[in-house]
């Protein structure tokens, strides 16, 4: 909790986009959250990409769950959409918004415990069906709001601050995000924006189901050793695959990358990825190998970070309905209501 | 870059810009949260101690703070720190109590001080209490020097002027009033045991053009008028005036005709508008009391008719600049102008002089006819001859005079203390956590956009009607009580303690004014490119804390930090503290001496 209002003083040089906002324009309210929790970052993190993809805030739906993770709509984008769901529904309710409106931006932001128990279900299907969305999972691995229990996605054999050992397998959201079909995969760690901020912008101009889970420390009740989601034991564990480079489509290319170590992913958008490798041989096209880099690496204890898995020809959720390309609120009457000739003829076709 | 030496008194004294800026380093933010406070009294005696005198430079100081201030970096104007410094003056009790008393005990050493003006107060004020005999010799009647002589009543009303004075003149000195000293080397034979020279510099420059002889009963020289003002021996000026010269001298000169006759007063200078000496503040106010300032015009001659001055010629110039940038003021080819005036101020500028110095007493003088003086210590080559105020350095303003005053001070202490004159002892320095409990600091910080108030002014008929009006009113406390809101605490300085710091980002994200980066360190240059927000204020430092757990390091640009504390009231781990930083400069004092032993 901060008491002190963020005064509205800025850096008299800071840059604008290219729709004259500063950075500064894109945050909300002052967090409430504990000071140094993992999730301000990755708030911030949000605010950059939106602000560095000169986004349009009244062009973005945040909608989330409930949680530390779920309250934090509340701190970026103030002129955006946004919706609380109940515990666990945020998918649902994003995925009915995209029906409804499917120009809009979703951001779909929720925690270990609203995506990992209460609304696993409801994760899994919102990624198989391929929903148009960039789905943040800060994850912790731990209950703060109820003072530090073990969540689903806290690993074996870690600790708790109370000094009791969790028994249970951890779920690895990433590697459901892959085995679901989700056509962009990613896991960062909030205490490195740089690599963050453009996994971010990459999964917002991204047009399919796009997973991104961020190891998000609790400064709280899960920041202390025997801990695997602390500052200290990510930054020892960390295996970045990459580092990405975002380049927007509208954006002029000046960049040469080296193709050897390089690999450049053009999107349906005009975007490009470029993947600096920093595992040799990692390939992000090959979700079956992804699949299997990461459960190697866990085996060890190694955290993977960085692009997993992305695909660059990603249908969604429109595609396989075949739903008109317009928001709904567009239709005319005349479209609503084509007659009953038209309504005839459906009636015809199902006799 | 290496770790900043945060230790270092200079380092966060900096940070303090307007402190820093401030010849006498008065601790502005100390005072002005002393006043929002209601303690009026309380923060005149911290001006009291390092300025000596806050009722005359509450109204009249060249205010080098102002410019220097955050609040004009991060918004627009900067804080009105020298009307606060009024309000101090005006609102504090009876403080007489709170003075130091005349020594009970002398210590059998006497001073002499040349001038009554503020350097030799200043020395005087801070040497009297601890025993030392002084006696100041100035020639005029009352003590002040240039504060009663040069500066109009509607700018600083005599009983401020005899208020101070006064609290100086009771600590015990020996004020001898309408006695000039002629010579130097009859002083030193009195055996004085040291002698400080601040006689100002009393000598305004001529402006030798044709007619000026012819003309001479209608062209008075600016600062020797208003000194004759000042005493009441004239009171009164023709109906049109011109005023030569682009000084607060010369906006001095055109107001005060205004009040005494002069109905179309004009001030005329060389140089562009821009360029101008005066004060910003200072040529305002002449302009309200409707005195254009004409540019751009060089006086070629005196017009007269039967040994009466009939006007000014001038020619029309214009601004060159060569390939060094050096400006040179050029014909510009258009006719000369005619202006007709009854009378001429000459304000264009003053100078040392020392007639009364003999050149054979130890004392060098250099190749424009000055004293040579030690910067640090105000020693002349004459050990026991020491220089302040304007008669030291040229015309400056009276804060430099007391800046420069308490140095001399302390040097005539040490040589009569028989130290090494050239051993400055530090200031002291005081740091305190204002952290009283979660979420509770001991200071305001809660910042918002708003801008200067302005004084209120008498109206203006009324005030040019009758010359010791004061023109300004002063904050009342509402106003004042305002403007201390937009003071910035710059000595509530953000202290950065790496072993604690489990760099989580919380204070970068926080930070209004993106102010601090985690980063990979580098050389200066570079690393001031690459910062979360370009530090491209060379004049304001980068401070950098190594030893973090990543190799990376910290960096905080202290240019435009607002002060307000949201880093440390984010940080988990108190690695960010607020800490007030107290810089309390040493003057001639007994805690000097006791603090010199001690180091010793």
């Amino acid at each position: 909790m901060t008491y002190i209002t963020k005064p509205k003083f800025h850096h008299p040089s800071l840059p604008k986009n290219a729709l004259g906002y500063t950075h500064r324009d894109y945050e909300g309210k002052v967090s409430t959250l504990c000071a140094g929790c993992g999730h301000d970052s990755i708030t911030a993190s949000i605010i950059e990409a939106c602000f560095e993809l000169a986004i349009e805030p009244h062009r973005v739906a945040k909608i989330s769950g409930i949680g530390c993770s779920s309250k934090t709509t509340d701190y970026f984008l103030n002129a955006s959409h946004g919706f609380n769901s109940v515990h666990g529904r945020m998918p649902s309710v994003l995925t009915g918004a995209n029906l409804a409106n499917r120009d809009l931006i979703y951001l779909g932001v929720s925690g270990d415990g609203d995506s990992a128990s209460i609304g696993l279900g409801q994760f899994a299907h919102a990624m198989r069906r391929g929903v148009n969305m960039t789905y943040i999972v800060e994850n912790n691995g731990v209950y703060g709001l109820t003072k530090g229990q073990f969540s689903a996605t806290a690993d074996r054999g870690s600790k708790s601050k109370r000094g009791l050992t969790n028994n249970d397998n951890a779920i690895d959201l990433v590697a459901m995000g892959l085995q679901l079909g989700a056509t962009y995969v990613a896991r960062a760690f909030s205490g490195d924006k740089t690599q963050l901020v453009p996994l971010i912008k990459a999964a917002i101009e991204h047009e399919g189901a796009a997973l991104i889970d961020v190891i998000s420390p609790c400064v709280a009740f899960n920041n202390h050793a025997g801990s695997t989601k602390s500052f200290d034991y990510v930054r020892e564990h960390n295996e970045a695959v990459n580092r990405l480079d975002f380049i927007s489509g509208r954006a002029p290319i000046h960049v040469s990358y080296d193709p050897g170590s390089t690999q450049v992913v053009e999107q349906h958008d005009g975007s490009r990825l470029v993947l600096k490798k920093v595992a040799a041989d990692y390939d992000a096209h090959d979700r079956a190998g992804a699949m299997n880099f990461l459960a190697h690496h866990a085996a060890k204890g190694q955290i993977v970070t960085g692009l997993i898995f992305v695909d660059s020809e990603p249908e969604d959720l429109h595609r396989h309905f075949n739903t008109v390309d317009k928001p709904l609120n567009t239709l005319s009457e005349k479209e609503l209501c084509p007659g009953s000739a038209a309504l005839e003829k459906i009636n015809a076709s199902l006799r | 870059m290496r770790n900043t030496d945060i230790a270092a008194p200079d380092y966060f004294h900096k940070v303090v810009d307007c402190q820093w800026a401030c010849p006498a380093h008065t601790p502005v933010p100390e005072y002005i949260r002393l006043i929002a406070a209601g303690r009026f009294s309380d923060a005149y005696m911290v001006n009291w101690k390092s300025n000596v005198f806050p009722g005359i430079l509450g109204r009249t100081c060249d205010r080098p703070c102002e410019p220097a201030c955050r609040r004009g970096r991060v918004e627009k104007d900067p804080v009105a720190i020298c009307r606060l410094k009024r309000v101090a003056a005006d609102y504090k009790d009876d403080i007489t109590e709170r003075l130091p008393k005349p020594a009970v005990i002398k210590n059998g050493k006497r001073i002499a001080l040349v001038g009554g003006g503020p350097a030799s107060l200043t020395v005087a004020r801070d040497l009297a209490p601890l025993g030392y005999s002084c006696t100041i010799f100035d020639q005029d009647p009352t003590a002040g020097g240039m504060i009663r002589t040069q500066i109009p009543r509607f700018r600083l009303p005599e009983t401020v002027i005899d208020e101070e004075c006064g609290y100086i003149l009771d600590l015990g000195i020996e004020f001898v009033g309408g006695t000039r000293i002629d010579s130097l080397k009859a002083l030193l034979a009195e055996g004085y045991d040291a002698v400080f020279v601040g006689s100002g510099a009393p000598r305004g420059r001529e402006l030798d053009i044709p007619g000026r002889k012819e003309a001479a009963a209608n062209i008075h020289i600016g600062i020797d008028w208003l000194s004759s003002v000042s005493f009441g021996h004239i009171n009164k000026i023709g109906k049109r005036v011109i005023v030569l010269g682009g000084g607060n001298t010369a906006m001095d000169c055109c107001r005060s005709s205004r009040r005494l006759g002069g109905e179309d007063v004009k001030v005329i200078v060389r140089s562009g508008f821009e360029e101008m000496k005066a004060s910003p503040w200072e040529k305002e106010d002449a302009m309200h009391e409707d005195i254009p300032i004409l540019n751009f015009l060089v006086p070629k001659e005196f017009t007269h008719e039967n040994g009466k001055l009939t006007g000014v010629v001038f020619e029309k110039v214009k601004a060159e600049y060569d390939a060094k940038g050096r400006r040179n003021l050029v014909p510009s080819g258009e006719p000369d102008q005619h202006i007709p005036c009854d009378d001429v101020l000459v304000a264009i500028g003053q100078e040392n002089a020392f007639p009364w110095i003999e050149r054979d007493i130890g004392i060098e003088f250099d190749k424009w006819d000055m004293p040579k003086v030690d910067p640090t210590t105000f020693a002349s080559t004459n050990p026991k001859v020491f220089f302040g105020g304007d008669a030291a350095f040229g015309p400056k303003n009276i804060i430099w005079a007391v800046a420069h005053g308490h140095e001399a001070a302390l040097s005539i202490d040490k040589l009569c203390q028989g130290q090494d004159i050239n051993d400055r002892p530090h200031p002291m320095v005081e740091i305190v956590s204002q952290k009283m409990g979660i979420h509770e600091w001991s200071y305001d910080n809660d910042i918002a956009l708003d801008k200067r108030y302005r004084v209120p002014l008498r109206d203006k008929v009324v005030a040019l009607r009758d010359i010791k009006a004061e023109v300004e009113l002063g904050f009342d406390l509402e106003l004042g009580l305002k403007e201390t809101q937009r003071c910035l605490n710059c000595d509530i300085q953000t202290v950065f303690e790496s072993k604690l710091c489990i760099e989580c980002d919380a204070c970068v994200d926080i930070c209004p004014m993106d102010c601090i980066t985690f980063t990979e360190n580098g050389e200066e240059a570079d690393l001031r490119a690459r910062l979360k927000a370009p530090a491209k204020n060379l004049t304001q430092d980068l401070y950098v804390a190594n030893d973090l757990k990543t190799g990376r390091v910290m960096v905080k640009d202290e240019d435009v930090c607002l002060h307000c504390g949201l880093c440390a009231e984010r940080c988990p781990t108190g690695a960010w503290d607020m800490k007030k930083y107290l810089i309390d400069m040493t003057h001639a004092d007994d805690l000097c001496r006791t603090r010199h032993q001690s180091a010793a």
